[in-house]
């Protein structure tokens, strides 16, 4: 049984393709801290091209904001990117949902 | 771009609404998807269309990851240094589309870990082109030819997916696929073109074999299909799998001309008053037994996938016991 | 669907008939892939030592495609099996026309025999698939490698900047930053590994025992590397030691491993008489060549 809390931890990647641009959201990754992140990142969303700047950002640490169709529902994940199930750490007594 | 499993999945129980206030939400989704609007990660959105993308997406991207396996057998055996990193940046493409389609599924609350479990122990299914074997190098070619071809022809409508972060990473792929094809074809053509008899025999071979199961990558006929119109409504189910295989006759017949190589079909033959080829009859028996785990590498390819896995939870361990070593020292300092 | 006539337009490489090409003319005038065989002088060893150890490590970096401990990380792998190729496809073109008998990087690759492939014997030492002849290797081994290679590549590429033959500093200067960026990335994995888990800092031992023998010859000195010294061909390889030793304690000891002491075995592949490894690599790699002579591909 795969536990969430043994995975490497999502992070998105914003990428900056040349200087005079903006850091574009290019999607996420996995890795186990920023360092690697960072590599990575640079070996999947850029293929290692020279003069790109990449930032990468756990995706828990984002808090968002988007205009949606919630309606009256409560949504815990309200200020995350989007709903993920290593987004929020429950205390280990519970954590098996 | 491998959706042929789609079609099969059991059909999904609609829970009946709980309120008046979820038909308003449902209402207003809909209207924004007849209008052509974009759905986001956060939006409001059925559990029926939630449970389909994720279901979708992440069998996609086990495909693309399935499929680097058939390809990467040759990387070893490539006959020239350029073909070898050929080869070798293709398959490395296919790893890269099925990391972009598990960031896709995984905005809609899955983890990448829970969708490789399916995987690994059955339960996913993978694109069943993937479960036959390269047994020469004009396999390779051929792949890139006929299942490549037949991939982005069922990937390009889905740059149009009402979910968006699935029309993205479809954007992406499909930027990324158009050297795929080419190569595969431009190889086949050089060995039938200025190849020894030998190689133009390994070619004609190569197609022997995977022109059918080709065609069934476009799933069964539509009037054996499981289709949701809902799901052609949303965008996430497929134009007709006749037509796009039809489309894919017509085109690739042509081709097969150029490369002077008879497709084994007999029937094969361009029908002027239909304005296109007419074909032999597809063995469907063959389909549902590799769909159904009784093709040639079915075993092979999912244990190979399994081991993978399983021998890299030491360094999937390591790297994050590292980190959270780091993380302590760092609060501590 | 792409039209069958963009298709048709396809120009395939290296299509030019009237080509006059000694290798292929001689595999088809005898029926059979017959093997090259080069006029080795020094300077053509010279380039050929980091050319076979370039190839050869390409080789070995390419069983991880489709089969990494997680998806980027197989990604960033074939990228360094890529930089690889790249890099022995240089020089092996450069050894070449060193060479003077006019053959290309293929020959040199797919038709020479073992004997004259001149590469480290580190390279060839398995790293992830097992055999019938040998139980393979593992992550550990892979990453190690990946370091203690790209480290000496690294200085190698540093003072071949200088060198006196023009297109040798040429290919060094483009390899320098894929061996930068090597040598960060295996670094990173094998402190991540020494200071990890119980188990992988165990099986990263266990890799530093297997793999410290081999980099003697890494640094040892010959007359090849004493012509190339005089010449200005490049750096002879036991003035690279020292700088290699310090790079690699560094890392070593973030790692929590400690320098192995000296052993008298010397690996002597740069010689050409390699390891049993060599054989099974080069009838894998060579292969598709040697069953279709004359092909074109």
């Amino acid at each position: 049984m795969s536990d969430v809390r043994n995975e490497w931890p999502l992070w998105e990647i914003f990428v900056r393709a040349k200087s005079g641009l903006d850091h574009k959201h290019c999607g996420s990754l996995h890795a186990p801290d920023a360092k690697m992140a960072v590599q990575l990142a640079r070996e999947v969303y850029t293929r290692r091209q020279e003069g790109t700047s990449v930032w990468v950002v756990k995706s828990s640490d984002i808090t968002a904001s988007d205009p949606s169709d919630k309606g009256e529902l409560f949504d815990p994940m309200e200020d995350k990117v989007y709903r993920h199930p290593t987004f929020y750490q429950l205390p280990d007594s519970v954590n098996h949902m | 771009m491998y959706t042929q499993a789609m079609d099969l999945a059991p059909k999904e129980e609609r829970k009946a609404l709980r309120s008046a206030e979820e038909a308003a939400l449902e209402a207003r989704f809909e209207a924004r998807i007849d209008d052509g609007d974009f759905i986001e990660a956060k939006d409001w959105m059925p559990e029926h269309y939630r449970k389909t993308l994720v279901r979708q997406i992440s069998q996609h991207a086990h495909s693309e990851i399935v499929g680097m396996l058939p390809e990467g057998n040759w990387i070893s055996r490539a006959p020239t240094l350029k073909r070898k990193a050929i080869l070798l940046a293709k398959v490395q493409d296919e790893g890269g589309h099925g990391l972009y389609l598990y960031a896709a599924a995984e905005t809609l609350g899955t983890s990448r870990d829970q969708m490789l479990e399916a995987l690994h122990n059955g339960k996913a299914k993978y694109s069943s082109i993937f479960n036959y074997p390269t047994l020469t190098w004009a396999d390779i070619g051929t792949i890139g030819w006929l299942v490549d071809g037949a991939a982005i022809m069922n990937q390009v409508p889905l740059t149009r997916c009402s979910y968006a972060p699935y029309a993205r990473a479809m954007v992406r792929i499909c930027r990324e696929e158009s050297f795929h094809q080419r190569q595969g074809y431009d190889s086949l053509l050089v060995m039938m073109r200025e190849g020894t008899v030998a190689q133009r025999e390994m070619v004609q071979d190569a197609v022997n074999r995977w022109w059918w199961p080709s065609l069934m990558m476009f799933g069964p006929p539509d009037k054996d299909s499981v289709h949701g119109a809902q799901g052609m409504r949303w965008g996430i189910k497929r134009i007709s799998n006749d037509d796009l295989r039809q489309k894919f006759i017509d085109a690739t017949a042509e081709q097969a001309k150029v490369l002077g190589v008879t497709l084994p079909d007999p029937l094969l033959k361009w029908n002027e008053e239909r304005g296109h080829y007419d074909f032999g009859p597809i063995d469907w028996d063959e389909f549902w037994r590799v769909v159904g785990g009784h093709g040639p590498c079915n075993k092979e390819r999912l244990a190979a996938r399994v081991k993978a896995w399983e021998d890299g939870q030491w360094v999937r361990d390591a790297a994050l016991a590292h980190a959270r070593k780091q993380a302590t020292k760092e609060q501590a300092a | 669907m792409q039209p069958a006539s963009s298709l048709r337009s396809i120009a395939p490489e290296g299509a030019s008939p009237g080509r006059r090409d000694p290798g292929v003319e001689a595999s088809v005038r005898h029926g059979t892939a017959e093997s090259i065989r080069l006029n080795l002088t020094p300077p053509v060893r010279y380039v050929l030592r980091l050319a076979d150890t370039a190839l050869i490590h390409a080789q070995r970096l390419g069983e991880w495609c489709g089969h990494g401990p997680v998806i980027e990380e197989d990604i960033a792998l074939t990228n360094m099996a890529l930089d690889y190729v790249g890099q022995a496809r240089a020089l092996l073109t450069h050894a070449a026309r060193l060479e003077g008998q006019g053959f290309d990087e293929d020959q040199l690759a797919f038709l020479r025999d073992e004997g004259q492939f001149l590469n480290l014997t580190l390279a060839e030492q398995p790293m992830r698939k097992a055999s019938a002849h040998s139980p393979g290797g593992d992550f550990a081994d892979t990453m190690l490698r990946n370091f203690l290679l790209a480290a000496w590549f690294q200085l190698f590429w540093q003072k071949l900047a200088g060198s006196s033959d023009a297109e040798l500093a040429a290919i060094a200067g483009k390899a320098l930053k894929e061996a930068r960026y090597h040598l960060r990335h295996a670094g990173d994995w094998v402190v991540r590994l020494g200071d990890g888990t119980d188990e992988s800092a165990r099986r990263l031992g266990s890799a530093l025992e297997r793999a410290w023998p081999y980099t003697n010859e890494m640094f040892a000195r010959d007359a090849v590397d004493a012509e190339a010294e005089a010449s200005g061909l490049g750096p002879a390889r036991d003035s690279l030691a020292a700088d290699w030793q310090r790079e690699v304690a560094a890392v070593f000891a973030e790692a929590g491993l400690s320098l192995p002491p000296p052993t008298p075995f010397v690996s002597t592949g740069t010689l050409g008489r390699h390891s049993e490894h060599m054989g099974f690599i080069l009838a894998e790699m060579q292969s598709l060549q040697r069953m279709y002579p004359g092909g074109r591909w």
